[in-house]
């Protein structure tokens, strides 16, 4: 099962993070990736929100700073094949660990090809 | 089972939480010092119960409220209650927490930090006390952290700050929601500040140099605002240009702590990563159309940014961008800027010509001085161009800029 892991936190204290807490930070996740290497896939990290432009559709509106005005911002995602929730739920336990606060969201991927190519799917089908 | 939060990661939720919550206090009690008495008395009760019960949902707003409670019982013991403004005292006893809560959330805030970092730039106050202030009470830095960035020692340090607090009490705070005209006049002036922030950590943050942090300090404070005016094109090229001469840091000073040129630094040592941020920065407020110093002088940096090597600049577009700088802010500094870049592009003896009238009203600063003794240099005219580097190094300001000169002085054989 594919699942990615949306990673929010306060924005404004990681960014008050010096070089070296964020790269101890990264070092920490990055130890988790390593003993979970069949698992993960890509890796995400965005720049912070301040660098985001929205696209309001309804109103045809190029706005400055990202769509949701939240408490915790979306920073990242990791892409995770895995057996089941239960596995996923394990490792974002272990993410935690090595980065406290915030939240993880657990999403289930679908995959969508625009050009309708057929390429192997998620590993486990619904039902 | 809650997961209670560790210290480090309180104090850092603490440090984030400080520019707002210190700002909403000052609006509440107009007075900076209760406004930061207040923020510490909520950090303290903030240790302890935050480790027994768990972090609150809205952690500015708790350090908000606590503060407030906590400073208004010490006011009313100490019966200075009446010293309040008797308006304000009456509507806050009516005051509950839902509503403050509320009141914090959108347009207060951003007048609140706004408010908190132009009384900070208050114009009476000499640049030095200005940076002094808004790193005590806006980013909390101790006077100790401060004073070694200054390197003067503590007390006079706390003194620059105690003085600069009583001259903006004196003056009077301006406490009134501003007008579209005025928050724009407003931010323009805390820009300035905020780049005086990082400019005083840029001139010698090397790596032993513990001013290195008043850089990270600036583009805190740039990301911050910018979070809440998203759509000021300046204010993203002001948060550009500090990025991409951040990302410079690593290749700025050697292994003996001497400054490397742009041209001479180990471009593979720049932060990619900042440098990405500061292109993506850019290139957005490039989108608003509306050119001024900061993206000019961003764009001029992301220049260099883009060159992979020394020999690839651009300095045609650079000389352009300069030409441009120097119809919207005239200045002598930008025009030595751009003798540099048109010493590469129509050679030394035009560029000289374009510093030689400069000497009158930059006799007395380091770079002139510098930039003359190059292009003397070059010229071959070697005894005017010792003359020249023996004057920039008597206006050195750090010993990395001195050992520089001394170098080329050097060269001269």
């Amino acid at each position: 099962m594919l699942y990615t892991l949306l990673c929010y936190n306060d924005e404004l204290m990681t960014s008050a993070w010096s070089d070296e807490k964020d790269a101890e930070v990264m070092a920490c996740l990055g130890a988790v990736h390593a003993k979970y290497k069949k698992q993960f896939g890509p890796v995400v990290r965005l720049m912070p929100t301040t660098a985001a432009t929205t696209f309001r559709k309804d109103e045809n509106l190029v706005i400055d700073g990202p769509y949701a005005e939240t408490k915790e911002q979306l920073l990242g995602f990791h892409v995770l094949d895995v057996e089941n929730l239960e596995q996923a739920v394990q490792i974002v336990r272990e993410l935690s660990e090595a980065n406290p606060g915030g939240a993880y969201e657990i999403r289930p991927i679908m995959l969508f090809y625009p050009d309708g190519a057929s390429v192997p799917g998620p590993t486990v089908k619904d039902g | 089972m809650v997961d209670l939060p560790d210290p480090g990661w309180i104090e850092s939720k603490l440090v984030a939480a400080r520019p707002r919550a210190v700002a909403a206090l000052l609006r509440y009690f107009r007075d900076l010092d209760l406004a930061e008495e207040a923020f510490q008395e909520a950090c303290l009760r903030a240790l302890t119960k935050w480790q027994e019960n768990g972090p609150p949902r809205d952690a500015v707003a708790w350090l908000i409220l606590v503060g407030r409670n906590v400073t208004l019982d010490h006011v009313r013991r100490q019966s200075r209650l009446t010293e309040l403004p008797d308006e304000q005292a009456s509507s806050d006893r009516e005051d509950v927490e839902g509503t403050l809560v509320e009141r914090l959330d959108g347009s207060h805030y951003r007048d609140d930090i706004l408010r908190l970092l132009f009384t900070c730039s208050h114009p009476e106050l000499p640049t030095t006390q200005q940076i002094a202030l808004a790193l005590r009470v806006v980013s909390g830095l101790s006077v100790r952290q401060i004073a070694r960035a200054f390197v003067v020692d503590e007390r006079a340090m706390e003194q620059r700050i105690t003085r600069a607090k009583a001259r903006i009490a004196q003056a009077g705070l301006p406490f009134e929601a501003p007008g579209p005209v005025e928050r724009a006049e407003r931010l323009v002036v805390v820009g300035a500040m905020i780049y005086l922030i990082f400019n005083e950590g840029y001139s010698d943050a090397s790596p032993g140099s513990q001013r290195g942090a008043l850089c990270e300090e600036g583009i805190r404070l740039a990301r911050l605002l910018l979070r809440l005016f998203p759509s000021e094109p300046e204010m993203m090229g002001l948060l550009a240009l500090m990025l991409l001469q951040h990302a410079r840091r690593r290749a700025r000073f050697d292994a003996q702590g001497s400054l490397v040129l742009l041209e001479q630094q180990d471009r593979s040592l720049w932060d990619q990563t900042v440098v990405g941020e500061a292109l993506a920065m850019l290139d957005k407020a490039m989108l608003h159309r509306r050119p001024g110093p900061y993206q000019i002088q961003a764009a001029i940096a992301a220049l260099h940014a883009r060159a992979k090597q020394a020999s690839d600049t651009d300095w045609a577009e650079i000389d352009q961008l300069y030409a441009a700088l120097e119809r919207r802010t005239p200045s002598p500094v930008v025009t030595l800027n751009r003798a540099v870049a048109v010493s590469k592009v129509r050679g030394p003896e035009a560029a000289l010509e374009m510093v030689e009238p400069l000497g009158a009203q930059l006799a007395g600063y380091f770079y002139f001085h510098g930039l003359r003794g190059a292009l003397l240099k070059q010229l071959g005219r070697s005894k005017e161009a010792g003359e020249a580097f023996k004057r920039a190094i008597g206006l050195a300001g750090t010993a990395a800029e001195a050992a520089h000169i001394r170098e080329q002085l050097d060269g001269l054989g």
